[in-house]
């Protein structure tokens, strides 16, 4: 029998012990699934403020005067109208259009884009990048410079205060600044992974242990909590945020996934555009819809969905919805189907059940 | 934590015998390791059941697990309360939150199962 391979431990791994976090492989990282209880993470998130430990996610860095147009060629969205400390959600495509990955592209300035990627696509997003650089940019994998922790909900701002100088109100949604943290340099997003308001840091790993224990004391008067990838995952599907290697993939494209919006055709030459544009003027052939259960029962990832009895489609996601008191999902559909309101029938464990297709995102939070 | 007078499976269940009786479970390792659970799933009274088929299902915010019969017989009893409060499967798995009442058809088959201490150090070396 070969040996397991090691898992990767983020800088937090003791912490998370300490904290009694039930750990599990996640892709290859040894990650806390939860620490109290999903349930309880989840409200908490939705309600007050919660820290989680995403110091596996990669970062890619590209510099030069040529980062901008590298930058700008490997993803579908438009990084060149970027100003600098803005940041933008992208897709990173084969030639054929199936998803490298889903990214977070930060302009930091003209000649340095930071790129957030996922875990287990970072070497691979790495020599995708690497493979297109035929404009003479600088490409550096610099994942293990950073450790990254999400805080997320109503307080994360207010808890996030107290420990910088920077003017967090200044920061607008989807923008960052860089400053100090807890005395360690620290870039500061204003982004998140759940639906809730609320911050990514980037910070040194040798400061990562002693940053979470001062957000935690900073936190500690809005009930803050540690939180782990179960609550992530739930905050994020009801968000409708996707997620690599459940609603995208290789194997599907932006188009299908319901994000054309990231996809800018009309920018110019990137990596995929070919290909999504025949896609576009033949019709995308299925699409990501969310759904809600009628019957008891909750439709998991890879579960069949029927069609007046007819297999149509498969679900991405599936979780009960904390927030809404419901179970939602998320299923592709063939694309002339794949509109709000329709019944659909979910297999569960052998049994179909009754769904209907709903509008999306599920929760959309106050403003 | 674990009772001395029940009886347990390596797949986390428990039973407990009172006369040709048993009341079935899951262990509190067990719930632990699910999670928040939201569904449970049990068969219908007069079910025959074999020690190690399908008995049910667990269901968590993130997954699914069956239940194992740890004896062979016949589902007489069912605890109802779980239908609508499954979250007391984990405030109380080896009380309130029972999950069937098997009539024996074959007691020897208890010897298979572990006792309380052997149980603790299967979960205590699968860690």
């Amino acid at each position: 029998m070969a040996a397991a391979p090691a898992l990767r431990a983020t800088p937090l791994n003791s912490t998370h012990r300490a904290l009694g976090a039930k750990l599990v492989d996640f892709g290859g990282w040894e990650m806390p699934v939860q620490y109290s209880g999903i349930l309880e993470e989840h409200q908490t998130v939705r309600t007050a403020v919660g820290l989680f430990d995403v110091s596996h996610m990669g970062e890619i860095e590209i510099r030069g005067p040529m980062a901008g147009a590298l930058t700008d060629f490997v993803t579908t969205n438009h990084a060149a109208r970027l100003s600098a400390g803005q940041v933008q959600y992208s897709g990173l495509l084969f030639e054929h259009g199936g998803f490298v990955d889903d990214i977070l592209v930060h302009k930091v300035a003209d000649d340095h884009y930071f790129l957030c990627v996922n875990a287990s696509n970072q070497e691979k997003d790495f020599e995708q990048i690497r493979a297109h650089n035929r404009f003479g940019a600088q490409v550096d994998f610099t994942s293990d410079r950073y450790a990254q922790l999400a805080l997320q909900g109503p307080k994360a701002r207010l808890t996030l205060q107290k420990l910088t100088s920077v003017d967090l109100a200044a920061i607008r949604y989807y923008w960052f600044a860089d400053g100090v943290v807890a005395g360690a340099p620290a870039r500061i997003a204003h982004t998140g992974y759940t639906g809730e308001e609320g911050f990514e840091i980037y910070i040194p790993p040798p400061d990562a242990p002693r940053i979470w224990n001062q957000v935690l004391q900073a936190g500690a008067e809005f009930g803050i909590r540690p939180c782990g990838l179960g609550a992530r995952n739930t905050l994020r599907l009801e968000a409708k945020m996707a997620l690599y290697g459940h609603e995208i993939d290789a194997s599907i494209s932006p188009l299908e996934a319901d994000l054309d919006w990231i996809v800018k055709l009309d920018k110019g030459e990137f990596v995929g555009r070919e290909a999504l544009q025949r896609q576009k003027q033949a019709g995308v052939r299925r699409r990501l819809v969310g759904f809600e259960m009628k019957g008891r029962g909750i439709g998991r990832d890879g579960y069949e969905v029927r069609i007046e009895g007819v297999p149509a489609g498969w679900v991405t996601s599936g979780s009960p919805s904390p927030t809404l008191n419901k179970n939602i999902g998320l299923c592709y559909l063939p694309a002339a189907l794949a509109q709000p309101g329709r019944a659909i029938q979910i297999v569960v464990r052998g049994q179909p059940v009754d769904a209907v297709t709903v509008e999306t995102p599920f929760y959309k939070r106050a403003r | 934590m674990y009772p001395d007078n029940f009886r347990y499976t390596k797949e986390h269940e428990w039973v407990r015998v009172e006369g040709d009786v048993g009341t079935i479970g899951i262990t509190d390792h067990a719930q632990q390791e699910l999670g928040d659970i939201v569904y449970v799933d049990l068969p219908k009274q007069g079910a025959r059941v074999t020690q190690g088929s399908t008995l049910g299902s667990v269901e968590s915010v993130k997954a699914v697990s069956d239940i194992y019969a740890p004896v062979s017989g016949e589902v007489v009893g069912i605890n109802a309360v779980l239908a609508d409060a499954p979250e007391k499967l984990n405030a109380d798995p080896h009380g309130e939150a029972w999950l069937v009442r098997i009539k024996l058809s074959a007691p020897p088959e208890l010897e298979k199962l572990l006792s309380a201490a052997d149980y603790q150090a299967y979960i205590g070396a699968e860690k």
